[in-house]
């Protein structure tokens, strides 16, 4: 009985957040779907037809749409959540769900639910923008899937953490503008971390985002910078660690509960 | 054994992080079925009390169980059985009054189906069915604050708090509202209603608690309370002051202005003497009145009695 309940719960955020991101679709999904006709078009097609290839049988512009799919994601999940999360905050209304007998982890899978399904709908456009700029593969499904499923999960956490903590909306503006953006450009979306010279390339290893990217491009080129498990490892380890401390602020109240 | 109390507080207490302390071990108990009022001034503990029975605020100690579930121990339980009015608009101005209804009742687990047959019954109720639609932003005061109502009962609850339900509301609304609480409270809904309209307190609620400075400092029937008011004041408009006052035994007689005076004497007194006193001086009373609500007066000398003791 309680699990029905849970579930129904659970389902009633998932479908407002959902109906959030259809509502205001002017700034959920059609910014990413003109910012990588950007990127692919400078990037890809003008630029990246003078750099050659980046692997064997790998233009620059293949290359480069797995990352520029994960930067996609990445943003959108963190945005997200973080933005309808601390929206609810500032308007109040999170307190029909604090007052609710709803536990703290469905509020908590309901909102990553919600960012998870953003972070698809604006890859499944950014693929579409990609396809008309190259052709793309798909060598091994899982990985792919996972992958993305594990990345937007990661970053939706980490938006949902922010969100929590924040207290006016630059807070909800500040990580992704000067942590979350330098990582991801430096997260090997448009070159190789291999090809970095020491001490860059053992840096850049420290960043969580180029597990997530090139085990993307593994799953879509066959290519990849750094090895699948080392890759899942950092995925799994990230996503247990943020929904563990999500919980725990969501069972504290920390910036909910007086 | 006898059905556990509606809401049983015992010795709670609640000190803020800047170390206020809200609550100084507050104990409470509401029967099933009541309309109890809880009063006080501003800042004397009563939004701080209900934010921790809706658990929007953590306790610092003490026990509070509705229908006999701890609030501590077994939240969800408790939480199921409550519904909250809050003192702030708290819904997405955003989305409709359907869609804030229907979504509350999905935050209690209840079926999609059943919660747009309730919504229904509730947004009918409460005459918010034609704006059903609208984003809620464009309602107006009176609508958002009847919204909240109606959301609050999507999932029928067995104890609902109204904090301040009708602060800013015309007089017509407000009825309709009081009148929608009474019906959902001889229904069988225990009712906790803190409010600022002293007369309405009076009139709907058959118990009541004062709370001042985090600490209840009156708590009784309401027909007990209104039995240790002893005295009362009219406000008699007349025709033209007399030059000299007369003198009435037991009365107390201050003029306001040219045409008013204020009469202060025992509830058991009776009136008679006063006007047969004014009329031997050729005094004619165009008019009378109560000068103030008698829960108001008697609210007004146990808080100051309190200040004084503070003090």
């Amino acid at each position: 009985m309680q699990t029905q309940a849970n579930l129904v719960a659970l389902g009633t955020i998932v479908r407002r957040e959902i109906a959030r991101i259809l509502r205001i679709w002017g700034q959920t999904l059609l910014p990413p779907a003109i910012t990588m006709t950007l990127y692919f078009f400078i990037f890809g097609n003008l630029i990246g037809s003078r750099i050659g290839e980046m692997h064997p049988g790998v233009s620059y512009i293949d290359f480069i749409v797995p990352g520029l799919i994960m930067m996609a994601v990445i943003q959108n999940a963190y945005g997200n959540i973080s933005s309808s999360f601390f929206g609810s905050k500032f308007g109040r209304y999170v307190e029909e769900m604090l007052v609710s007998p709803m536990p703290s982890w469905v509020i908590l899978t309901g909102y990553v639910a919600g960012a998870v399904v953003r972070g698809l709908m604006v890859g499944a456009i950014v693929l579409g923008v990609a396809m008309f700029f190259t052709q793309i593969r798909l060598h091994h499904v899982a990985v792919t899937l996972t992958t993305f499923l594990l990345t937007a999960v990661v970053f939706a956490l980490a938006g949902f953490v922010n969100a929590v903590y924040a207290k006016k909306f630059d807070d909800i503006a500040i990580v992704p503008t000067f942590i979350l953006t330098p990582l991801t450009y430096l997260g090997g979306v448009f070159y190789p971390v291999s090809s970095l010279a020491e001490p860059w390339h053992t840096i850049s290893l420290a960043n969580p985002i180029v597990y997530m990217v090139n085990a993307f491009r593994y799953g879509l080129l066959g290519v990849s910078d750094v090895n699948l498990y080392a890759a899942y490892a950092v995925m799994l380890a990230t996503a247990a660690i943020l929904a563990g401390f999500g919980l725990y602020l969501l069972r504290r109240g920390v910036g909910l509960r007086a | 054994m006898s059905a556990p109390p509606a809401l049983d507080v015992r010795n709670l207490t609640k000190t803020y992080a800047n170390g206020v302390q809200a609550l100084k071990g507050v104990s409470l108990r509401v029967e099933p079925g009541d309309f109890f009022a809880l009063l006080g001034p501003n800042g004397a503990g009563k939004s701080t009390l209900i934010g921790i029975l809706s658990s929007l605020v953590n306790a610092s100690g003490g026990e509070a169980e509705v229908f006999g579930r701890s609030i501590h121990r077994d939240r969800g339980g408790a939480m199921q059985l409550i519904g909250l009015v809050p003192q702030e608009l708290n819904f997405n101005q955003f989305e409709t009054p359907f869609d804030i209804c229907v979504n509350q009742a999905g935050f209690y687990g209840i079926p999609r189906a059943v919660a747009c047959g309730r919504a229904e019954t509730y947004l009918r109720q409460l005459s918010l069915w034609e704006k059903k639609d609208v984003a809620s932003r464009t309602l107006s005061g009176g609508m958002k604050r009847r919204l909240m109502i109606a959301r609050a009962m999507m999932n029928e609850p067995r104890l609902l708090i109204l904090d301040e339900p009708t602060a800013g509301v015309d007089i017509e609304i407000r009825r309709s509202m009081w009148k929608f609480v009474s019906e959902i409270n001889r229904a069988g809904t225990t009712v906790i209603l803190t409010t600022h309209y002293l007369e309405e307190a009076e009139q709907l609620c058959r118990n009541i608690a004062i709370i001042d400075k985090g600490s209840i400092i009156e708590n009784t029937s309401m027909k007990r309370l209104l039995a240790k008011l002893d005295v009362e004041t009219f406000v008699l408009d007349v025709a033209a002051m007399p030059a000299e006052l007369p003198q009435v035994d037991g009365v107390r007689l201050t003029p306001v202005d040219a045409h008013t005076l204020e009469a202060e004497m025992s509830r058991t007194h009776d009136l008679n003497s006063l006007f047969a006193a004014l009329s031997a001086r050729g005094v004619t009373v165009t008019s009378m009145r109560n000068k103030a609500n008698r829960l108001e007066e008697l609210f007004v000398r146990l808080v100051e009695g309190n200040h004084g003791k503070a003090a």
